[in-house]
């Protein structure tokens, strides 16, 4: 369905070109002076509940109304800055870590903010155990220890214990996940309903997960006042903010999912900013005077990859070959124009020892070359999973053409994400096309997922990247173990960088391009940025003229 | 004595065979609702998507996932997961949808009555205009009218209504700035206009709340008038067969040898015949009308059925699809129950027997 969209969407901008060109009346603004009206499509977001959101949308929704102990720095995002903690210090064995909070802050109810409110966070995530708990139990937290491993000494000093003398920049650049905002614990409680305990959850409260699905328990610049699925997401200024108030009243996001809606919309003032913009809508949208766009990397990058299992995809210089059938100049002129730009390293730029290496290009003949090597002379056949969604589409397209001047002729299956996901998951598929994000501001997100397999086996249950392409490499694995316990920040990013470097050469995956994301925004808006990961979009120093 | 004994004895047949025949209406409703259950259902079960995917993503360890399936009952076989679905039904839970966390009959209540409304709105538009086309195209046949009216309606049924809407609100919306967009109302409006019935046009009426009519009226105007539009098309060509069936029929030429006006045959008797299958056309349109026009409602954010169950399917989200499906199955026998009724009214034979 969605490539007929496109198709016929395409079609509609011949059409709107040609009705361009009737006079342009002067646009009106219609979004109320005290609120900022956003048009996005947020289908992902299934709770607001920090403990058990792990979605874009909601990071940003999160990242907006909810305080951590500390925040990423946005200006320069190898580094960590601290927003209810005041200090932080680390044990010589690098074991615990203690944090000491700022004095007088207090939740949007009122409540104080104290280092038991910090401790319950912690708690009562790993005991849900939902999506995001991984980022805290990695550390050694458990259900059994959480609230002697992560405690209040007293009202202003928090102590976390991890299990390993882990690199320090790796449990702070964790604790910036959104899972780690800090709830109010009061508040929570009180609303906390009943559970029957069973073998699966042996706890005899929800620690309110019910009621914060749709709730609100934080204390950052705005509240959640109320989230529709697929109508809207409703911001309200928190008037006992601790920082400097937000300048706009209301923040509400608008449901849309259309590109071309949000264009128009946005260019009749119906909505202040635009979220989800199309490349040929967030050029016209450039080009018109009232109207700014604004952009930032994302640290999600999208690939190609191999599975191993399929023998002949197996081979190293077929590998190699099909990094050199990817026409990236092409792509990033293109199909990726705007919302992505070319970058072959896992780790997203802006991440501790990210490098910049972009070795390969578009070359037919190398990639006869080493096909020939590889004993397919006369090419070879294999399926390509791909979701229908651009620019993933396009890129497959682009992809299979470039293939066929070697003689790899790619049979593309187009899918849902869902359904092209199973597949993958189950490591069905010969090609696919995917992204991964980073789950938290460090580098080990990805390397882990890339680059460590520590189980190759069918019913393996860490099924990263590399597993999920039976790509076995034990030596990897242990060196992405190795950069995890390095304290020296120099030293760490040294071996990503080697670890990226080997990946480039050797590894199952083709990637292609870093994401960027876009916005198109009315120039009454002041101050609106994108920030480096979904939950640094802040909309508390926005103001409108 | 045998005069009231044959009326009691003929008493007692006439409640033999309403009762015969509520029986039979209840076996079809209920083998219908069993088949739609159970065909949904496997369909849910067999496309090739993780159902526990959709609710945890992508990145959930391995324990989390296993429990969320033991949770759902996915591990257990297919048959006894629908005999406890159906079980559930019965005792009124819809269970509860992964996307919006909502129990599904919540989020029904609140997405039918904009699709209601909207397809409504769409019907009407659809017989105001297109019985008149229909009528004057069977009256006019073979003339340039005729050949007018077959264009309007082959125009309506083969544009993408996706791309029509598009170009529709680039004009009326962003040219001419005629119409209202996005969504049913408009945010000013959003928090201080309480609606009764959901159905926003006829909140504001009866609330006389005449500018937020006005703004509801602008949202919907434009949607609406382009499924009236495909309804249209629809209509008037049924209009302008069933038309030209009766005016070949023998009381016409009886009614014109009587001397009646040629505007009193077509509109008081011909139209009054042509009309009893017209019904069926009309409740089938709407019917469809209600099942949510996914496009339109994508294009306009309008927060219906159509899109609600769409995204559902997308993330197998299954209860919230059979519950919606259930909705839509009840809908489109409620019409058709409607659809039978009026045929008995129209079409004074059918209440004889």
């Amino acid at each position: 369905m969605t490539i007929q969209i496109t198709k016929t969407f395409s079609l509609l901008l011949a059409g709107a070109a040609l009705a361009s060109l009737v006079a342009v009346q002067p646009v009106l603004a219609a979004s109320p002076p005290d609120t900022l009206v956003e048009g996005f499509a947020f289908d992902d977001i299934i709770s607001v509940d920090p403990g058990e959101a792990f979605e874009l949308s909601t990071a940003e929704i999160t990242g907006n109304c909810y305080s951590m102990l500390v925040r990423l720095n946005p200006d320069k995002t190898s580094e960590v800055v601290n927003e209810l903690a005041e200090s932080w210090s680390v044990s010589d064995d690098k074991l615990t870590y203690t944090f000491k909070l700022k004095p007088g802050l207090k939740f949007a109810s009122g409540n104080p903010i104290t280092a038991e409110d910090v401790a319950f966070s912690m708690e009562r995530a790993v005991k849900l155990d939902k999506s995001p708990a991984f980022l805290l139990t990695q550390f050694g937290l458990t259900g059994d220890n959480v609230t002697e491993k992560a405690k209040a000494v007293d009202p202003t000093t928090f102590t976390l214990t991890v299990d390993k003398p882990y690199a320090p920049s790796f449990v702070l650049n964790v604790l910036t996940a959104t899972v780690a905002a800090v709830v109010d614990k009061k508040l929570v409680m009180s609303k906390a309903k009943p559970v029957t305990p069973t073998d699966k959850y042996k706890y005899d409260t929800d620690f309110g997960n019910d009621f914060l699905k749709t709730g609100y328990a934080g204390s950052g610049p705005y509240k959640v006042v109320a989230w529709k699925a697929n109508e809207a997401v409703v911001l309200e200024a928190n008037p006992n903010y601790f920082g400097e108030k937000p300048k706009l009243k209301r923040v509400i996001y608008r449901y849309m999912k259309e590109s071309a809606s949000q264009r128009l919309a946005l260019e009749k003032g119906d909505i202040d900013v635009a979220r989800n913009l199309e490349p040929g809508d967030m050029e016209s949208v450039s080009k018109k005077e009232g109207l700014k766009v604004t952009s930032a990397p994302k640290g999600t990058v999208y690939f190609i990859s191999l599975n191993q299992k399929n023998a002949d995809l197996a081979k190293p210089e077929v590998r190699e070959a099909f990094k050199y059938l990817v026409d990236y100049d092409a792509i990033g002129e293109t199909l990726i124009k705007g919302v992505g730009t070319i970058h072959q390293t896992f780790l997203p730029t802006g991440q501790l020892g990210a490098i910049e290496d972009k070795p390969y290009k578009l070359d037919v003949a190398k990639a006869k070359e080493l096909l020939a090597k590889a004993g397919f002379k006369d090419g070879l056949s294999v399926t390509f999973d791909v979701r229908n969604i651009q620019p993933v589409t396009g890129i497959a397209e682009s992809f299979q053409q470039t293939a066929a001047q070697a003689g790899v002729k790619v049979e593309i299956i187009p899918g849902d994400g869902k359904q092209t996901l199973t597949k993958f998951r189950a490591r069905k598929h010969d090609l696919y096309i995917g992204q991964w994000g980073s789950d938290y501001f460090d580098p080990n997100s990805n390397a882990e997922t890339f680059t460590s397999n520590t189980d190759n086996s069918d019913d393996s249950k860490n099924k990263t990247l590399a597993w999920r392409n039976a790509w076995d490499v034990p030596e990897l694995t242990k060196e992405t173990q190795s950069a995890l316990l390095e304290p020296d920040s120099a030293k760490r990013a040294a071996i990503y960088e080697d670890l990226q470097k080997k990946v480039l050469a050797d590894s199952p995956f083709v990637i292609i391009y870093q994401q960027v994301e876009v916005a198109g925004y009315s120039d009454k808006v002041k101050n609106f940025k994108l920030g480096p990961s979904f939950d640094t979009n802040f909309v508390y120093t926005v103001s409108k003229d | 004595m045998t005069v009231t004994a044959s009326t009691a004895g003929r008493r007692r047949a006439r409640s033999t065979k309403i009762l015969f025949d509520v029986g039979r209406f209840l076996v079809v409703l209920i083998t219908t609702y069993l088949g739609l259950l159970a065909v949904t259902f496997f369909i849910g079960r067999v496309i090739p998507i993780d159902p526990v995917l959709a609710i945890l993503g992508d990145r959930a360890p391995a324990s989390a996932i296993a429990r969320v399936r033991a949770e759902m009952g996915l591990d257990l076989p297919i048959w006894q997961q629908f005999l406890i679905y159906i079980r559930q039904i019965l005792s009124g839970d819809f269970g509860t949808s992964v996307l919006t966390t909502n129990p599904v009959l919540t989020d029904i209540a609140r997405v039918f009555p904009a699709t209601l409304e909207l397809a409504t709105f769409g019907t009407l538009i659809g017989t105001i205009v297109g019985i008149p086309l229909g009528v004057l195209a069977a009256v006019k046949r073979d003339t340039l009218i005729d050949q007018a009216v077959r264009l309007i309606g082959l125009i309506g049924y083969s544009i993408p209504i996706f791309w029509l809407a598009l170009l529709c609100l680039l004009l009326f919306y962003g040219k001419l700035d005629w119409v209202a967009f996005p969504g049913r109302i408009d945010i000013a409006y959003e928090y201080t206009f309480t609606p009764i019935t959901q159905l926003f046009l006829l909140d504001a009426i009866l609330q006389r709340e005449w500018d937020v009519a006005w703004d509801v009226f602008r949202h919907i105007v434009l949607p609406g008038c382009l499924l009236g539009y495909v309804s249209l098309a629809y209509i008037s060509r049924m209009t302008r067969s069933f038309m030209l069936t009766e005016l070949g029929q023998e009381y016409v030429v009886a009614a014109r040898a009587k001397g009646l006006s040629e505007r009193r045959i077509i509109w008081a008797h011909v139209l009054r015949n042509a009309a009893v299958p017209l019904v069926t056309v009309i409740a089938l349109s709407y019917a469809g009308l209600l099942e949510g026009s996914v496009l339109t409602e994508t294009v306009f954010s309008w927060p219906g059925v159509g899109l609600y169950i769409t995204n559902s399917l997308q993330s197998a989200d299954m209860n919230a699809v059979l519950g919606g499906t259930l909705v839509i199955g009840s809908a489109f026998i409620a019409l058709n129950l409607l659809s039978d009724l009026l045929y008995r009214t129209l079409d004074p034979r059918t209440r004889a027997r």
